[in-house]
């Protein structure tokens, strides 16, 4: 009987992102002029499922006390590749979305090599990969075009049996294959004792800078799905600046509402994905409480201040002033 | 037994002039000549006066902005939030210039003053409620966003800059030398004395190699940061004041191009990113560098995508002679 | 339970650390089936011992024999695997992991290449068994836990790894008292198991009870080894005391007259567990000294009057009125006048990368400067006369104090805060390892100070300099003051008795107290 009490311990976060998400879409729906449909979840669904890749892109660096600025510019250089070669023949097809993955997972690698083996801080250094994976993109892509098999696209993007969206279904799939895989392996485990106290992880001989490599690589890899899930719901590639900086803001945004917290150690992807997409529903509400979409990113930004502010109570509980500083 | 390091004897055989000499700040100018040279190599332009002029101009709107990049990099913290920042100040000096006489004559500090409460803002996160810079930043950043857009509807704001904003931004109080680099100089000189000849200069300098240190020995390292943090603001809001009244109004996104070059302004003139270590004139030849390295690619006509590459390279390759952390054990 | 030859002996054995003896032909022999207690006092050689037993560290010279063949151990890991595991006092427990997760951390059962979380727990619930800790839910988060079930838990980590010979070094420092006799009937029902322990501790009590042959170490080496039971406690004091060399010390000053007003002063000091009922008063021209064992109270005490704490009951008194210092700001300022010079020098004293001008004026700050802009002239002739006055050996003012030596460094940490002309000094551990040289001229400083009319209060592990340099000592134990020893009562004996809380009853009776 204890057991399940435990567990509900350690997945706190990831609850309690489950319940924002549930609370903020029920309201959605609710006041959603067309209602409950299966049309209205489908939308939620495509526009929520792209903000839980890259949110899952940033919790698995964030559990390692690490931060990729990048993400939202891999999004972006993986929708545009996309965009030229996820196209023609299914053979043709496949191959393009190997060669996108293989772009993210590259981009990620060469996030990881540098932090870990350059010894450079994560922020400066995703900030300075990120303009080199926008640069290329905007190579590929100097004005928004292409196009992609339209026939996986129209698939990807619409429902099974009438009823659930496919987006949903791969979202749940890649959790499946790529986070459950990871977090229960040796590298998952020494990718949370990273975050945790890096110091004691190294007294017990865990591999840190693989498994921070290896987080790094994955973020990449997920960023880049999200880029492939792009280009299927937009059926171009767009060297997007301003979007590509609000998927990392949007990133990070859903990290923190998914319980997962800043200093690493702790929280799980699986409450990145509730945080995104509660966070994209918090975004929608105000469509159907017909504010005016104007205030949308006002009203975003003040509920990330307010998440990110939220840490702050445990220093309530801080006896000696020196655990203020590092 | 001896009382000096190896380390100690060698810095004290580096005699008088030498030994100022930060070796990443002659770094710095010096590529500024390899670049120059390399770009007279394409078209002799490069070294007329009136060329280096303007790109001193040019250089002097990042410069400002990078002036409060480099207060808070010291501290061994971040600004993200100055791309909005910028916007904010040059949005609302713009919009009080509406406001008749009253309003043109305080447009500039007044632009200025919202810059400052967007640092204080940043300054009580980080200092009292130890959110990491980095976030309650981007979190600023963001609601500064919202807040312009809100303001402008979501259009680029028809409020035009005032005069005086013009005049310092394009004018010419000397003959020949374009009025920006003069506020650059005034800026530049302020910053050089408040962190040479203050206690706030010191204390920044100290909490940047270590807050805890800096704690013990009695200083309030809190009330610094947001002071610190404070100003940044404001002279990012300076610097989007400057920028209006360069292209006469506000736009929308205007400081998103400034984020990166202002880091990097700093990083490549020799500040540490960790804190604690820097001079002034290191980001003079960082924003220099920046502004250079821009101009010759856009001359060379390299497509912005190009030049997104090369910057981020150029930062990683100078990062990683200067900036990485220490091989543990 | 003994058996035909040791299970393991440690013979010849010597280290190094730069011009210090760690470790001086030391030996050692363990049987199995028995618990054997190791005594020593700070810097006797206990800590390196263990370290080179567990493959810490490699041994200059001697050899460990382990069933009779000869053995070295290139890391821990190896000694792991010989069967040597030492349970460390402090903690390398990954917070945010379950117990279950960390007993396994070095090697996890494996299942298809990811972690097999059945067996994983099995493992754990069965090491927490065999540890006495049943208690402990194997999923529970470690950081959820007391520092008790923490170290239980390092222990049940420990047995995991099936070890053939388990080292406790100062392993029940942080138990409650139910939970070290549990603890000990495990050690005791391990050792009808036949294991071999290795059990370190400063409680004499405990070794007492536990122990059944008792080894002691001083400056190095093995001294004494013999069963328990057959030494009294004050026979094993004077095992452990004893010093090579003399320091030399100023000539101690008549005490203060007890009518003169404490210039500081707390009464019923209380901070979390760490600080139980303090009261102690402090005159100007007195250089009062804290000890005891490592981890009492000492350094809490410091900070709490410097103001680092939060959270404080009782009072804090300077010059006879009440105060509430909030912060180290606070404490510096001239109306309260207080100085600490912290126990780190490198990361909590010094701005290593900084110049020597820079660390020296960086407390005094407002002293030297007006309207916030520093008057350089001021600044430099405060500096120069600090820098004459403690005889600091630096080439320039312009160079980073990181070039100095350890000894000079901590000079600089001093004159630092001199700058302010303080009146309540105190200093947490000022000598730990800095050369015999400095050393001396800090003692005539210190003395020079008090004489000027300083109150001092100063924390040392070294009782040489506890005997020569104060005038009151008063020995912590457990958050509380245990003992106060006053002038010719100041000896090696005494403070080691009172910190190993023996009791003394007039020379050569002895009992031990507690229990």
């Amino acid at each position: 009987m204890k057991d399940w009490k435990y567990w509900v311990a350690e997945q706190r976060g990831t609850l309690f992102a489950f319940a924002t998400f549930v609370v903020m879409f029920t309201i959605y729906v609710s006041n959603h002029p067309a209602g409950f449909t299966a049309n209205v979840v489908q939308t939620a669904a495509n526009k929520g499922v792209l903000l839980a890749f890259v949110a899952m892109a940033q919790a698995l660096v964030v559990i390692t006390a690490g931060i990729d600025l990048s993400v939202g510019m891999i999004f972006i250089l993986t929708n545009c590749l996309a965009s030229w070669i996820v196209v023609g023949t299914p053979l043709e097809t496949a191959l393009g979305i190997v060669g996108v993955l293989l772009a993210g997972l590259a981009c990620g690698a060469v996030n990881g090599l540098i932090v870990i083996y350059g010894r450079l801080q994560p922020i400066v250094t995703t900030i300075a990969t990120g303009a080199i994976y926008f640069g290329i993109a905007l190579l590929l892509r100097p004005f928004p075009g292409g196009s992609v098999n339209e026939d996986l696209a129209d698939f990807l993007t619409g429902k099974i049996w009438g009823v659930i969206p496919v987006s949903l279904v791969a979202l749940v799939v890649v959790v499946l294959v790529v986070w459950v895989p990871f977090s229960r392996s040796v590298m998952g485990r020494a990718a949370y004792a990273t975050g945790s106290s890096e110091a004691a992880a190294y007294m017990s001989a865990m591999p840190i800078r693989r498994a921070k490599f290896l987080t790094y690589t994955l973020a990449g890899l997920l960023a880049g799905i999200g880029g492939l899930f792009l280009t299927f719901f937009t059926y171009t590639g767009e060297a997007a600046l301003a979007s590509g900086n609000a998927y990392t803001l949007f990133s990070i945004a859903a990290v923190v509402l998914g319980g997962i917290s800043l200093y690493g150690g702790t929280g799980s992807a699986i409450g990145a994905v509730f945080g995104a997409l509660a966070f994209r529903a918090i975004g929608d509400l105000l469509f159907v409480f017909d504010l005016d979409p104007l205030w949308q990113p006002l009203f975003q930004g003040v509920v990330l201040l307010i998440a990110v502010s939220l840490g702050a109570f445990g220093l309530l509980r801080v006896r000696n002033k020196l655990d203020w500083f590092t | 037994m001896s009382e000096i390091s190896p380390m100690g004897r060698q810095e004290a055989g580096r005699q008088g002039l030498w030994r100022r000499i930060d070796p990443a700040v002659a770094t710095a100018f010096g590529c500024i000549v390899l670049l120059l040279l390399l770009g007279s190599l394409y078209s002799s332009n490069f070294l007329h006066l009136d060329y280096l002029l303007l790109q001193l101009k040019v250089a002097s709107f990042l410069g400002v902005i990078a002036t409060g990049a480099m207060l808070v990099i010291l501290l061994g913290q971040i600004d993200l939030s100055a791309p909005w920042t910028i916007t904010t100040g040059a949005m609302m000096s713009c919009a009080a210039a509406a406001y008749g006489p009253a309003g043109v004559a305080l447009a500039i500090p007044f632009g200025i003053l919202c810059g400052v409460l967007i640092g204080i803002v940043n300054g009580i996160g980080v200092a009292y409620l130890r959110i990491p810079a980095m976030i309650i930043t981007l979190a600023t950043n963001a609601v500064a966003q919202g807040l312009m857009v809100v303001y402008t509807g979501g259009f680029s704001p028809q409020d035009e800059a005032t005069e005086a904003m013009r005049y310092i931004a394009t004018g010419f109080l000397i003959p020949g030398v374009p009025n920006a680099v003069l506020v650059w100089l005034v800026v530049g000189a302020g910053a050089v004395f408040l962190l040479t000849r203050t206690s706030f200069g010191r204390a920044v300098y100290g909490i940047g190699n270590s807050e805890r240190a800096a704690y013990l020995s009695g200083i309030d390292t809190r009330r610094i940061l947001v002071i610190a943090f404070a100003i940044t603001g404001g002279l990012a809001a300076f610097g989007g004041v400057l920028l209006a009244g360069y292209s006469s109004k506000a736009a929308q996104s205007m400081g998103d191009v400034y984020l990166l070059p202002a880091i990097a302004a700093v990083v490549l003139g020799g500040t540490s990113i960790l804190g604690g270590r820097g001079s002034y004139l290191g980001t003079v030849a960082g924003a220099i560098l920046i502004t250079l390295l821009q101009s010759i690619l856009s001359v060379m006509q390299i497509p912005e995508a190009g030049r997104q590459v090369i910057y981020g390279i150029v930062i990683v390759i100078m990062l990683l002679l200067y900036g990485r952390a220490p091989a543990s054990r | 339970m003994s058996r035909a030859g040791p299970l393991f002996r440690m013979e010849g054995v010597s280290k190094r650390y730069g011009g210090v003896r760690a470790l001086d032909g030391a030996e050692l022999t363990v049987n199995a089936g028995q618990i054997h207690g190791i005594l020593g006092e700070n810097g006797a050689g206990k800590s390196t011992l263990i370290k080179i037993m567990s493959g810490v560290v490699e041994p200059d010279e001697g050899q460990m024999v382990l069933d009779g063949k000869e053995i070295a151990f290139a890391s821990p890991a190896a000694a792991n695997d010989a069967g040597i595991v030492c349970v460390f006092q402090e903690l390398s427990l990954i917070p945010h992991l379950s117990v279950a997760d960390n007993i396994v951390i070095s090697n996890p059962p494996k299942r298809f290449g990811m972690i097999d979380r059945k067996k994983q727990r099995a493992i754990a619930e069965e090491a927490l068994a065999r540890a006495g800790a049943a208690d402990i839910h194997p999923l529970a988060l470690v950081k959820d836990l007391p520092l008790s079930r923490r170290q239980m838990v390092e222990i049940a980590k420990a047995l995991a790894r099936k070890p053939r010979i388990l080292i406790l070094d100062e392993a029940t420092s942080a138990l409650t008292a139910s939970d070290v006799s549990k603890v000990f009937d495990v050690l005791k029902r391990l050792r009808e198991e036949g294991l071999a322990l290795l059990y370190i501790s400063h409680r004499m009590h405990e070794i007492a009870e536990l122990a059944d042959v008792c080894t002691v170490f001083r400056n190095g080496s093995n001294v004494a080894s013999f069963a328990t039971g057959t030494k009294s406690g004050n026979e094993i004091v004077e095992l452990m005391i004893g010093r090579e060399y003399k320091n030399v010390f100023p000539p101690k000053t008549p005490p203060v007259p007890s009518e003169r007003p404490p210039v500081v002063e707390c009464r019923r000091l209380g901070w979390a567990d760490q600080l139980k009922d303090i009261s102690i008063s402090v005159r100007a021209g007195e250089v009062v000294g804290l000890g005891g064992l490592d981890g009492q109270g000492q350094r809490e005490l410091l900070l709490a009057l410097f103001g680092v704490l939060r959270g404080l009951n009782g009072e804090v008194l300077v010059g006879g009125k009440p105060v509430r210092i909030g912060s180290p700001r606070q404490a510096k300022r001239d109306e309260i006048g207080m100085a600490l010079i912290p126990e780190d020098r490198k990361t909590e004293g010094l701005l290593l990368p900084m110049s020597v001008r820079d660390n020296l004026s960086f407390a005094a700050l407002d002293h030297v400067s007006h309207g916030g802009v520093i008057d350089g002239a001021a600044e430099k002739s405060r500096i120069d006369k600090m820098i004459r006055l403690l005889a600091i050996k630096t080439a320039g003012t312009d160079i980073p104090a990181g070039a100095l030596s350890g000894g000079n460094q901590q000079k600089i940490v001093i004159a630092k805060w001199l700058m302010n002309q303080p009146r309540i000094i105190l200093l947490n551990d000022p000598t730990r390892g800095i050369d015999v040289g400095t050393k001396q001229e800090i003692y005539q400083l210190l003395r020079k100070l008090a004489d000027e009319g300083a109150a001092i209060i100063f924390y040392s592990t070294d009782y040489d300099e506890l005997i020569g340099c104060c005038d009151r000592v008063l020995v912590m134990y457990d958050g509380g003051i245990r003992r106060e020893l006053a002038g010719e009562e100041i000896t090696e004996h005494a403070l080691i008795a009172s910190a190993l809380n023996v009791e003394e009853r007039g020379a050569g009776q002895a009992e031990v107290a507690g229990a």
